[in-house]
């Protein structure tokens, strides 16, 4: 038993330095990450960032050098403080906090210690740089933007922060990142890849050479240029259209899915993200309550589609057969199904068929079409998922799948939507009779719209709309160029389009004092109601203006969708926008310089004040207009009379 | 003595092939650990890898030397060479040269040579000696303080030159007295000192205590069959606290900073963190590096002269006695168990040779050679691991330095040699 003591506890050794080398390698032990080892200096040099090009090859995005003072705490030595504040411009109280915040976030990792020196900052500073142990310059390039349009779609960059930085290891403190727009969707494209070159540390920290003799050292690989969909032109006269109001304009190319132009109003000039101003300039656009400049309205506004819907209603019902081309109904100026209230109707009264029932948005007419459609089926709830599954194949009711990250799904209710709604009641057709007209559970919002045209205009078919036109030397997304068909048969649309163009082109049609010499426009006029909570009292305010069409008739080159937000009826400001949006893009110049004039006379400033002023208000047609003048004049005396009241 | 075709095969080609193994790799590590990454020439004597080449050629030289020697010489002449060997750590006391704070070489020419790595190739073969003379009974008290003196007389001059590290490795000796008979209460009595060592430190004096009584009065009460009387367990009791102030007054009065801090630090008796993180940038600086440079190992290793924290020189002392950690950072788990398979089965195999030996003297001498060999193994890489508190001693036939290295072969070959001899034993 003896000789077993010293053979026991070596082999027991012998295990025990075994399991704690596994313990420390691979237990616990990552894989080795040459960019965590602190042995190894990275010095990191940033590629050109890719351009952005509008389609016709105007430069939007270009990019200027900016400079940041990094720390790395852990190697700061004792310095004069004073002179390096007044170098970097910061109080001796900011120095404190950022040491201490870049301490916090580590100190062995480099971090931002003041972000993007002027130019002039930089050449002051650079000489004296070497007495500052611990600090360093690195340079980056920010965005230089040679346009003043298309923030929304532009997006900006900003520094990555900590969430961003863990999901992906090519980041580190400091490092910019695409937060909207374009930038955010094709980040991977624009960034490029950092060069870097790595150093051997000694244990006092200092470089000894490079590491593996260099082998391991990258170059930077720029960024690849990217051409967007935007034709710039065309979105900065959409832009211009949209002064004084809010709301948005979504152009699309039917052929290919590309959006023309995505206006979103009021914009933003995109150079205040740039620059040590940007977090001031970002919280000041983000307080504004009334005009929200940082939304989207393009793609986040969420609202009834009015009377565009009842193109859908139309072809839906034609392919499920309750009607057919000639199907009539006589107006009475209600539509009366039973319910408390019969269903009103402007069109006029008369005998309405699919043309002049589109043409002139009679109510009646597309009530009875849904209720044919509904009635269609023993199972209300049945006939409402065949005609959901309709709408819902022209992109409504979920999220399109564009290539910008933020979106709305929108409502197309289904069956099972008003069976948990009405789950002790039968409901039938007459229920939701006010979906034909597009108000309703129906929610949809501008870009989807313009793609329903876009669907309409080829005939049944869409691509998913995108911004991407191309990236240098690699093909777009190839969802991007697969068409999506709707579930209309071709020859559905004819008398659906003819409607619409008769809108145009019929007198009595909604959009007749619209037309456009040489074009043949097919479109629709929709208003939508507009409700607000205003000290917990549900309020109406002025309907939401919205137009839809598209141009030219055959072989169409534009399909677009507005959204003037209380600018009361359809074709009054966004039907305006619409004609002159297409007439700009087909021929380039306005004829309708009179439209023109009219949108960029008025102002819809008082309307939005409307909610906040405190003050009883009017609405719809009993709110009149204001041109731009009236409306300065306004505030000139408004702002007087304050004065006198604070004397 | 007849040159014959057999005579080669009589060496144990296992034991020597181990060992081959190690110096080999352990060089390996040592031209990483040194080179700073660029290699101008293997024999560059200027750098720490191209000395001990050297080492290692006069390494071969000494083995031939060792192995041709007659196998009676060693046991002939232990008590001489025991004595020499002891001269020369006394002459230390007028001669020496004082590095790192001890004072444990001679400084010949531009080489220094270390007496302390030979004196337990010496004392092996002393304890031999003793225990294997027929007039020795190593039951008998007598003849255990006499055996003892021959271990303490080095351990004790070792200590006096303020290398308490080498010193420790003379406790080695307990498995081979062990082995050789001496009674089971010693190896009580050395377990009772860890167990009541490391608990009167880390859990207090009381507790200790009050453990203690319980267990010893259990005992006495309730599992022991044959009751003798009370007075027994009342001293037994009584000695285990005193033992325990005992144990406080040499951590407290005796034990210099510096050893106190890594008992400190290993027993996680330091509870203040902002303490805690001074003592890791000084005191554990090593450790921590140490341990770092294992972990980023990883797996299979950053390859042969590719660790970052090695060519850095993270570690200090890393090619003396923190070696194990540039084989942790270069070869990973792989390598570094690669390693302690080695040291195991070269102990294992030490072990077994000796317990087949005839000759009392070769079996005890065998048997000295696995104990001083496994306690170098187990503390050195036990302490580069952070399992033991820091003590500075080599990894046989791995850290640089050239008395180690042929200290070690010493020791090693001379068993290669009496092992060879058995055959003729009878």
């Amino acid at each position: 038993m003896r000789k077993l003591l010293l053979f026991s506890i070596i082999v027991l050794v012998g295990i025990t330095f075994i399991a704690r080398l596994f313990y420390l390698q691979v237990y616990t032990g990552k894989a080795y990450n040459i960019y965590e080892d602190n042995a190894i200096r990275k010095v990191f040099y940033y590629p050109k960032r890719g351009y952005v090009y509008d389609r016709n090859r105007e430069l939007l995005v270009a990019n200027q050098p900016s400079y940041d003072v990094m720390i790395i705490p852990r190697e700061v030595e004792p310095l004069d403080t004073l002179e390096f504040c007044s170098l970097l411009k910061i109080s001796k109280d900011d120095f404190k906090k950022k040491f201490s915040r870049a301490n916090n976030y580590s100190p062995r990792l480099p971090s931002p210690f003041v972000p993007q020196l002027s130019k002039k900052d930089y050449a002051v500073l650079q000489e004296k740089m070497w007495k500052y142990k611990g600090f360093y310059i690195q340079k980056r390039s920010l965005r230089d933007y040679q346009t003043t349009i298309g923030a929304n779609v532009l997006g900006f960059i900003a520094e990555a922060n900590q969430g961003e930085i863990e999901a992906d290891g090519f980041y580190q403190m400091g490092d910019l990142i695409g937060k909207q727009g374009i930038e955010k969707s094709y980040e991977k494209e624009l960034r490029g890849v950092k060069g870097v070159k790595f150093i051997q540390k000694n244990r006092f920290n200092r470089d000894i050479g490079p590491f593996d003799d260099g082998k391991q050292d990258t170059i930077p690989t720029p960024g690849k240029d990217i051409i967007v969909s935007i034709d710039a032109k065309l979105q900065a006269y959409g832009e211009m259209l949209m002064q004084n109001k809010v709301g948005g304009i979504v152009a699309i190319e039917p052929s290919s899915g590309e959006i023309l132009s995505l206006v979103s109003a009021p914009s933003y000039n995109p150079n205040l993200m740039v620059g040590r101003e940007r977090s001031d300039n970002y919280i000041k656009l983000r307080n504004d309550s009334i005009h929200l400049p940082l939304i989207d309205k393009g793609l986040l506004r969420m609202h009834e589609p009015g009377s565009p819907f009842k193109a859908l209603v139309a072809l839906t019902a034609l392919q499920e057969g309750v009607i057919d081309e000639n199907f009539s109904v006589r107006c009475s100026g209600a539509y009366n199904y039973g319910g408390r209230r019969p269903m009103g109707c402007h069109c006029g009264t008369g005998t309405r068929n699919i043309f002049n029932g589109i043409s002139e948005s009679c109510n009646s007419y597309f009530a009875t079409l849904y209720r044919r459609t509904i009635d269609k089926y023993d199972d209300a709830s049945h006939a409402m998922d065949v005609w959901s599954s309709h709408i819902k194949s022209f992109g409504l009711g979920d999220y399109l799948g564009y290539d910008l990250t933020i979106g709305k799904k929108g409502n197309i209710p289904d069956g099972t939507y008003y069976d948990k709604m009405y789950p002790d009641f039968r409901w039938r057709a007459t229920t939701n009779i006010s979906n034909s007209i597009g108000q309703g559970e129906v929610l949809v919002t501008p870009i989807q719209l313009a793609n329903m045209m876009a669907a309409i205009a080829n005939r049944g078919h869409y691509y998913t709309p995108h911004i991407i036109k191309s990236i240098e030397g690699q093909p777009i997304d190839s969802t991007y160029t697969t068409e999506h068909h709707t579930s209309i048969d071709k020859q559905h649309f004819e008398p659906v389009i003819q409607g619409l163009f008769d809108v145009y082109n019929k007198p009595g049609g909604t959009a007749y004092f619209l037309q456009v010499p040489d074009i043949e426009i097919c479109g629709k006029t929709g208003t939508a109601e507009n409700f607000t909570v205003i000290d917990g009292v549900k309020t109406q305010l002025t309907d939401h203006s919205i137009f839809v069409a598209f141009a030219p008739k055959d072989n169409p080159k534009i399909a677009i969708a507005v959204l003037v937000e209380n600018g009361y009826f359809g074709a009054r400001f966004a039907g305006r926008i619409a004609s002159l949006m297409i007439e700009k893009y087909i021929k380039g110049d306005i004829t309708r310089t009179d439209l023109e004039k009219w949108v960029m006379d008025y102002t819809l400033e008082h309307e939005y004040e409307k909610p906040t002023s405190g003050k009883p208000f009017r609405i719809n047609a009993n709110s009149g207009l204001m041109t731009v003048e009236q409306y300065a004049r306004l505030k000139k005396i408004e702002n007087e009379q304050t004065q006198t009241d604070i004397e | 003595m007849s040159l014959n075709r057999t005579r080669n095969f009589k060496f144990d080609w296992i034991t020597i092939v181990l060992f081959l193994l190690l110096l080999g790799f352990g060089w390996l590590n040592i031209i990483s650990a040194s080179s700073s990454g660029e290699i101008t020439s293997y024999f560059d004597m200027s750098q720490p890898y191209g000395k001990q080449l050297v080492f290692i050629l006069f390494t071969f030289v000494l083995i031939i030397l060792v192995l041709s020697i007659e196998a009676k010489f060693y046991e002939r002449f232990a008590s001489v060479i025991y004595l020499v060997s002891m001269l020369s750590l006394i002459g230390l006391f007028l001669f020496g040269k004082t590095v790192n704070g001890a004072t444990s070489w001679y400084a010949i020419g531009g080489f220094t040579l270390q007496p302390s790595e030979f004196a337990k190739f010496a004392t092996a073969l002393a304890v031999a000696k003793y225990i294997s003379d027929l007039q020795t009974n190593i039951k008998t008290l007598k003849d255990q303080l006499k055996t003892a003196l021959i271990i303490f007389v080095p351990a004790f001059l070792i200590l006096l030159q303020n290398d308490a590290g080498s010193t420790i490795v003379y406790a080695a000796f307990f498995f081979v007295f062990y082995r050789e008979g001496i009674p089971q209460i010693y190896l009580l009595l050395l377990l009772s000192i860890i167990l009541l060592s490391v608990s009167a430190l880390k859990f207090s004096i009381l507790i200790t205590s009050i453990i203690v009584t319980v267990l010893i009065f259990v005992y006495h009460f309730f599992i022991k069959k044959k009751k003798g009387t009370i007075l027994q367990p009342i001293f037994i009791t009584l000695a285990c606290i005193v033992f325990s102030f005992g144990v406080h007054f040499f951590y407290s009065n005796i034990l210099q900073p510096h050893q106190q801090d890594r008992i400190s630090l290993w027993l996680r008796l330091e509870k203040d963190p902002v303490k805690l993180e001074q003592m890791k940038r000084t005191i554990l600086y090593n450790l921590n590096e140490s341990e770092k440079a294992i972990s980023s190992g990883g797996v299979t290793g950053k390859g042969f002269m590719e660790g970052t924290r090695t060519i850095g020189k993270f570690v200090p002392e890393q090619h003396t006695d923190y070696i194990f950690s540039t084989v942790g950072e270069e070869w990973g788990f792989l390598g570094s168990s690669f390693v302690v398979i080695l040291f195991v089965l070269l102990l294992i195999r030490i072990l077994h040779l000796a317990e087949l030996q005839k000759s009392q003297f070769s079996r005890i001498y065998g048997y000295s050679v696995a104990s001083i060999l496994f306690l170098h193994f187990m503390i050195n890489i036990g302490m580069v691991m952070g399992l033991i508190p820091t003590i500075g001693i080599p990894l046989p036939f791995f850290s640089y330095g050239g008395s180690g290295l042929w200290g070690f072969t010493l020791l090693l070959f001379v068993f290669v040699k009496l092992d060879s001899n058995r055959i003729n034993e009878w």
